[in-house]
C-alpha cells in the first residue's frame, strides 16, 4: 500500500506496528519461558515470567492510545481502519496470552516432584503447539498472509484435542491415588491455560483474515474443548 | 438493505453517459441507477466530474454553452431529454441546493413561496402560507424564523440560509433533491442539523449530495459513488465502500492516499 499524503498519518501507524511487533515478540518469549520453567521446574525462570507480564499490560496501553488517538485524530477509512481496530484486538489477545503465560509459570511453584513421563510428554507437546500457533499467527500477521492465518486457525483443533487427552489423562491418574489430586489439578490448570493461548491465537488468526479481506472467515470453526461433557465420566 | 434498495425501481436511471465542455471530456460511459427514499453520495478528488454529473440530472448544464452531452438520463422511467419536457417543470421534479446559500434578496417567506407560485401550486394565500410554513418546518428552520418571516433571508446565518435554500427547494414538492456540498461553508453545529434534515427528508425523497467529507457521506448516506478522473469507479453500499472498497483506487483516496 502507498504512503498517505500526510507522512504524520503513516508514521502513527507504523508505530502502532511496532509497537504490537515487539509485543508480540514478548510474549512468545513468556510463553517459551512459562513452558520451560514449568516442565524443568525452574523457579527463578517462572518468577521472571511473572515479573515480565507487566511489562506487556504497559504495552497494551500504550497501542490502545495511540490508536484512540490515531481514530481522532485522522478518522481512518477502509484498510486504515480495519488496521488500527485489528491492531486494537490483537494486542488484547496478546496481553490475554500473557496472563495465561503468567498464569502458567505460576504453577510451577506448586508443583514439587518430576511429572509422569507420560504427562510430561503430553504436557511438552501441547506446549509446543501452543507456541507454534502463536509464532504462526504472528508471522501472518507480520506477512500479511490470511493463508497462514487461515491454516493457524484451522489447527486449532488439534491443540484442543490435545487438550482433552491430557485432560482424560489426568482424571485417570487422580481416580488412580488421591495424592496426585494437588498436582494433577495443577497440572490441570496449566493445560487448560495453554488451550486458552490456542483460542486467542486464533482470534488473532479471524482478526487478520478480516484485515486482509475485509470479511470474516466464513467456516464454521472446529469444535472445542469438549472436557464439559467428559466430566459426567467421574461418576 | 442492499436487497431492499436493489428491489425498488431506480428513480434515476443514467446510460452511458458523456458529457464535454468544448474539447474537455469531463464524463466517460457513465451508467447508474439510484435509488428513490435513499441518500446517495458521490465523493471523488476535485474536478473528477461530480458537479458535472449532477447538474445533468436536473439538466443545469444546459445553462453552459461550451456543455455538450450524450447518452441518457431517465427520471421513473422517462427521458428528462427528451424534446417534449418542459426544462423549468423538470427542476420542480429535480430540486438542487448549492454550495454557497443562495437565498433571493427577499423575506423568507418570499423566498420559499417563490417557487409553488411561479408553478401554480397554491389555490389561494391561505394555501400558499400553508406551502411555506410546511417547507421550512421541513427544513427544520420554522421555529427560528417564525416571528420574522417577513425580514429578507440574506440575513440569516449561513447555516439558516443554507436551510431556508433547502426550504425553498421542497416547497415545490420535488421527488429528488440534489446537493451539491451543501455544508462546506457551515459550522459543525450547522452542518449536524443539516445532516439530521437529510436523514428525516430521505424517508420521502431520493437525494444526492456531493461532499467531500468522507465522514459526511459515511454518516448521511446508503450509497456511495466513487467518482475519478471523469468515470464513475464504484457505486454501492456506503458502508461496504468505507470499510472495504473493492477498487484500488476508492481505497487510495477515501484513506488520503491520494488526491
Ligand atoms: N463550465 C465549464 N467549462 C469548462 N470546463 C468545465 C466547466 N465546469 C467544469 N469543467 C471541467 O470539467 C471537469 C469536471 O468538473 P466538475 O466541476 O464537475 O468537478 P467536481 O468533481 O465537481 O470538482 P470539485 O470537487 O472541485 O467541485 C473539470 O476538469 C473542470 O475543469
Ligand atoms: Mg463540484
Amino acid at each position: 500500500m502507498s504512503d498517505h499524503i500526510v507522512t504524520a498519518y503513516d508514521l502513527e501507524i507504523s508505530a502502532i506496528k511496532t509497537l504490537l511487533a515487539q509485543m508480540g515478540g514478548m510474549a512468545e518469549e513468556q510463553l517459551n519461558n512459562a513452558i520451560t520453567a514449568l516442565a524443568k521446574r525452574d523457579l527463578v525462570l517462572a518468577d521472571l515470567v511473572i515479573a515480565r507480564d507487566e511489562k506487556l499490560d504497559v504495552m497494551e496501553r500504550e497501542i490502545e492510545e495511540k490508536a484512540t488517538l490515531t481514530i481522532a485524530k485522522r478518522q481512518p477509512m477502509a484498510l486504515d481502519l480495519r488496521e488500527i481496530m485489528v491492531a486494537i484486538r490483537v494486542a488484547a489477545d496478546i496481553e490475554r496470552i500473557g496472563d495465561l503465560a503468567k498464569n502458567t509459570a505460576k504453577r510451577t511453584h506448586a508443583i514439587s516432584e518430576a511429572l509422569p513421563r507420560k504427562l510430561a510428554t503430553g504436557l511438552s507437546r501441547m506446549g509446543s503447539m501452543a507456541q507454534a500457533q502463536l509464532k504462526n499467527v504472528l508471522d501472518a500477521y507480520g506477512l500479511k498472509d490470511a493463508e497462514k492465518a487461515l491454516s493457524v486457525w484451522r489447527s486449532d483443533e488439534e491443540l484442543d484435542a490435545l487438550y482433552n487427552s491430557i485432560f482424560r489423562e489426568l482424571l485417570t491418574y487422580m481416580m488412580e491415588d488421591p495424592r496426585n489430586i494437588g498436582m494433577c489439578t495443577h497440572l490441570l490448570f496449566g493445560a487448560k491455560n495453554l488451550e486458552r493461548i490456542g483460542d486467542h491465537t486464533t482470534n488473532i488468526a479471524e482478526n487478520i483474515y478480516y484485515l486482509i479481506n475485509g470479511k470474516t472467515i466464513a467456516e464454521d470453526r472446529p469444535k472445542k474443548d469438549i472436557t464439559s461433557m467428559m466430566t459426567g465420566m467421574e461418576k | 438493505m442492499d436487497q431492499k434498495l436493489a428491489n425498488s425501481m431506480p428513480r434515476i436511471l443514467a446510460h452511458d453517459v458523456n458529457i464535454y465542455y468544448g474539447e474537455k471530456h469531463a464524463i466517460k460511459n457513465l451508467s447508474v441507477e439510484i435509488p428513490d427514499r435513499a441518500v446517495s453520495a458521490f465523493i471523488g478528488p476535485s474536478g473528477c466530474g461530480k458537479s458535472t454529473f449532477l447538474r445533468s440530472i436536473n439538466r443545469m448544464n444546459d445553462t453552459i454553452a461550451s456543455c455538450r452531452m450524450t447518452g441518457e438520463v431517465l427520471l421513473d422511467g422517462k427521458s428528462i431529454y427528451a424534446p417534449d419536457v418542459d426544462v423549468v417543470q423538470l427542476r420542480s421534479h429535480v430540486g438542487m441546493v448549492f454550495q454557497k446559500p443562495n437565498p433571493f434578496p427577499k423575506s423568507i417567506f418570499e423566498n420559499v413561496a417563490y417557487g409553488p407560485r411561479i408553478h401554480g401550486l397554491a389555490k389561494n394565500k391561505t394555501d400558499l402560507e400553508e406551502m411555506v410554513v410546511n417547507s421550512l418546518k421541513k427544513a427544520s428552520l420554522f421555529e427560528e424564523v417564525k416571528d420574522r418571516l417577513n425580514a429578507s433571508g440574506t440575513g440569516l446565518s449561513g447555516g439558516q440560509q443554507q436551510r431556508l435554500c433547502i426550504a425553498r427547494a421542497i416547497a415545490v414538492n420535488p421527488e429528488v433533491i440534489l446537493m451539491d456540498e451543501p455544508c462546506s461553508a457551515l459550522d459543525p453545529i450547522a452542518t449536524a442539523r443539516i445532516e439530521e434534515l437529510i436523514d428525516e427528508l430521505k424517508q420521502n425523497y431520493c437525494i444526492i449530495i456531493v461532499t467531500h467529507s468522507m465522514q459526511q457521506a459515511a454518516r448521511v448516506s446508503q450509497r456511495t459513488a466513487f467518482f475519478h478522473l471523469g468515470t464513475l469507479v464504484e457505486y454501492g453500499e456506503t458502508n461496504d465502500i468505507f470499510t472495504s472498497p473493492k477498487d484500488k483506487r476508492t481505497q487510495d483516496y477515501i484513506t488520503g492516499r491520494f488526491g
